[in-house]
């Protein structure tokens, strides 16, 4: 085990273990936005309540991304210390305006967000809530063009080894940017409308909170609706766009070996892939279904992995089936999303139990597929470091293997162990659900308003 | 002034902001275990909750500002350093987790622990990695070329130790800002104790510098720094007489002041000293400097948004401004 190989692991471990956060904190600020909308313009203390209930489990989870989050920006220098001074002309400046335009913006409206209820007016507050979402889709936005641009580096000239910058906006609107953004964002929003709806599913089920579950679980829908199909489409761009930029790892991510000459290249929806022997040991296939996905033409020519020299191909069986359980997760909670507007069609969207367990089943599913998702991006990048230009092995910092196997040691401790009390403290707080009866702060409070409270005694319900 | 120039003053600039910003936000972590029950920890706590992450972000932006403008400081220093670099990590995962998972505990105790363990690692480290910086770093062809250990030598754990005292003594003034009573009674007390601790190690690094790096006393004793370099160690005695005055007199802002000036009379002592060296003994910072054009770029992005960032910030603290009362920041 050498340096490299140990700090590949290390940054592969910290990468999948942030990511899980920031893709709660971007879709949930989007929804605590719409949901401060429906506050502030219906008057409805129910929204209140849902926003106060959703923003402790935001805080919790954007205090765990934030620190996981340095990690990786550190690691760039002390793992991999070449690729750094090899590419800083270029990639740098994404990370700084990253720091400058949202972390920073994130950072100084969190505070007011989540503390500065009596302290603020409702449109401060508001704006708060709005500045920390935005905060968040910068942020994906400058780190997404950062890593699209080791995929698809574009705005640079090589001058003895160093990449000097030709073109910044060609560099940051690399041609992957644009796609990669909007497939992350989404992947975040649906992902996050899928937590909210599956665990507001859970308190239906439980006949627990039931007003605020309903409001919370319809928002989230609505919202879900929009998303899945949306997301298939992004996917689909992102698939075409591996398919004229990186060909090399779009065959592997299809287990695709020769080249289709004649006729059509095929779809395998499973496969046994073996680097070794160079074919599928093992494969159920649909005709044509590789060239109309990514050509839209039945004959369209893709090509093989076997055109590309064995040095300069990512790991087939890892790539393959990483790639397929994203898509998998992706076309379930579409099936899931059209199977909710047909119950709302009949009215029955509340009470369907059937339906109500099958949404708490499966909404951690798009933490899976973000997961599975970036191990295809970025296992799918390997030989390379920056695409086609610099290796990996040429990026790692020269340290000795000690240094990386201490810290990837302690790492593998602490992770895992942040992440379980993580979870068991998202856990009770759900259990012990939403406070539907703390007074409102006097400056959100509509004059003459009834308190839920109030409105219950009076209706004479339980 | 030539744009490398210009930026190793701003990176000079960042850098201090995080000091003193975060340098208050872990002062507070290491004073926590003097706290005497679960009240007074959640008004401490409750003195940095709303600000500690935009505190912390001036680290992140300054290494993001190193990358930028310097990054063969960031490719040789980042791997020179890995060792207190990745310890500063894991203290401040455990100091920045704490503000919410002590929240929702029911036994507060082992968060209570990582706290103030979790803020004294990061504040250890920092100090280990400024004193392995300034102990000088191997380079061969523009490349880190040292080993694993490089940074510990008894300097750099002196300097460790001397950012325990200074940000205890930054953490006990912003206390003293933000609270009233015992907790800001003890913060009078905890500040004079500290301001002497750090005045000793300050006046012991100005005498053991010269003497251990004959570099740096030949840069002292000639011009142009013979004209100038004795205005640093006269800032930090007027200014720790008038901490000193100040704390006597129970001011409540002055103290905070008289700190912040403290601080820069030592960083820009320090800075005077080393300059125009990037990576001592060798690297400076003009032949680290990235590309024109990446230089230019990032300084018209931070010419206009960091403005902004400063508006917001004060914005921010004047929000959460007066003392911090015994209102639940947490539920």
């Amino acid at each position: 085990m050498d340096a490299l190989f140990l700090s590949r692991i290390q940054f592969a471990v910290t990468t999948l273990f942030h990511i899980l956060f920031p893709v709660l904190t971007i879709g949930l600020s989007f929804y605590l936005v719409v949901i401060e909308f429906l506050w502030l313009k219906t008057r409805q203390e129910l929204y209140y309540r849902i926003y106060r209930f959703w923003a402790r489990i935001f805080a919790i989870n954007f205090g765990v991304g934030v620190v996981s989050g340095v990690v990786l920006e550190f690691e760039f220098g002390t793992n991999f210390s070449q690729f750094s001074q090899m590419v800083a002309n270029v990639f740098s400046p994404l990370l700084a305006f990253e720091v400058m335009t949202a972390f920073f913006l994130e950072a100084g409206f969190l505070g007011i967000m989540l503390f500065g209820w009596q302290r603020v007016s409702k449109g401060i507050h508001f704006l708060a809530t709005c500045l920390v979402a935005l905060g968040s889709i910068l942020s994906a936005f400058w780190i997404l063009a950062a890593n699209s641009w080791m995929h698809t580096p574009a705005g640079y000239e090589l001058v003895n080894g160093k990449f000097m910058v030709r073109d910044f906006m060609a560099a940051i609107f690399n041609p992957s940017t644009l796609t990669r953004v909007g497939h992350m964002v989404m992947a975040s929003f649906e992902t996050s409308s899928f937590v909210v709806a599956g665990i507001s599913a859970y308190y239906l089920l439980k006949g627990k909170y039931v007003d605020f579950a309903r409001r919370s679980l319809g928002i989230a829908l609505v919202m879900a609706g929009f998303f899945a199909p949306l997301q298939i489409f992004l996917g689909d761009r992102s698939g075409i766009g591996v398919f004229h930029h990186q060909p090399a790892k779009l065959a592997a991510m299809e287990a695709h070996w020769e080249t289709n000459t004649a006729g059509g290249a095929p779809f395998a929806i499973i496969a046994i892939p073996s680097s070794k022997e160079e074919k599928n040991l093992f494969e159920i296939s649909i005709p044509n279904g590789l060239s109309l996905l990514v050509t839209h033409t039945l004959n369209g020519r893709v090509q093989g992995l076997k055109e590309f020299p064995r040095e300069d191909r990512p790991s087939v069986f890892a790539l393959f089936w990483s790639f397929r359980v994203m898509v998998a997760v992706g076309f379930i909670l579409l099936l899931v999303m059209a199977w909710a507007v047909l119950l709302w069609r009949q009215g029955k969207l509340y009470h369907h139990r059937l339906f109500l367990s099958t949404l708490l089943i499966v909404h951690p599913l798009g933490f899976l597929a973000t997961e599975f998702g970036w191990v295809t991006t970025e296992v799918g990048r390997q030989p390379w470091i920056v695409y086609n230009l610099v290796r990996t092995a040429e990026g790692v910092s020269p340290i000795p293997a000690g240094n990386v196997l201490w810290s990837l040691g302690l790492f593998l401790i602490i992770l895992p162990v942040v992440g379980a009390v993580y979870f068991f403290y998202v856990l009770k707080t759900l259990q012990g659900g939403p406070d539907l009866s703390s007074p409102i702060p006097p400056v959100q409070r509509p004059i003459g308003m009834e308190s839920l409270a109030q409105a219950k005694r009076r209706t004479g319900e339980e | 002034m030539d744009l490398a120039t210009l930026w190793a003053c701003l990176l000079g600039l960042v850098f201090i902001f995080y000091v003193v910003l975060d340098g208050f936000s872990l002062g507070v972590g290491l004073l926590f275990p003097s706290a005497r029950d679960e009240e007074e920890r959640d008004l401490l706590l409750n003195t940095i909750a709303p600000v500690w992450d935009a505190n912390q972000t001036w680290l992140v932006f300054g290494g993001g500002t190193l990358f930028a403008a310097f990054p063969m400081v960031y490719g040789i220093l980042f791997p020179a350093l890995y060792i207190p670099l990745v310890t500063l990590l894991f203290g401040l995962i455990f100091r920045g987790v704490t503000f919410e998972f002590r929240a929702h505990a029911t036994r507060k105790q082992p968060w209570n622990r990582a706290f103030f363990l979790g803020s004294l690692v990061a504040v250890v480290s920092q100090g280990l990695a400024l004193g392995g910086v300034i102990s000088g770093t191997t380079v061969v062809e523009g490349r880190f070329a040292g080993g694993p250990f490089d940074w510990l030598n008894l300097f750099s754990i002196g300097v460790g130790m001397a950012l325990v005292a200074g940000y205890i003594l930054l953490g006990s003034t912003y206390l003293i800002i933000k609270t009233t009573g015992a907790v800001q009674q003890r913060a009078y007390r905890q500040a004079f104790g500290s301001a002497i601790v750090v005045l000793g190690f300050q006046v012991l690094v100005t005498i053991l510098t010269p003497l251990h790096y004959p570099t740096v006393l030949a840069y002292w004793l000639n011009p142009p720094r013979i004209y100038f370099i004795w205005i640093f160690p006269l800032m930090g005695l007027v200014a720790f007489y008038g901490l000193m005055r100040s704390l006597k007199n129970r001011r409540e802002i002055l103290p905070f002041v008289c700190t912040v000036i403290l601080f820069l009379a030592g960083y820009l002592g320090l800075i005077a000293s080393l300059y125009p060296h990037a990576v001592p003994p060798t690297v400076t910072f003009k032949e680290a400097a990235a590309q024109r054009e990446t230089l230019r770029l990032v300084l018209w992005g931070a010419v206009i948004v960091l403005p902004v960032v400063l508006g917001y910030t004060i914005y921010s603290y004047s929000v959460f401004r007066g003392k911090v009362s015994a209102e639940q920041y947490y539920h």
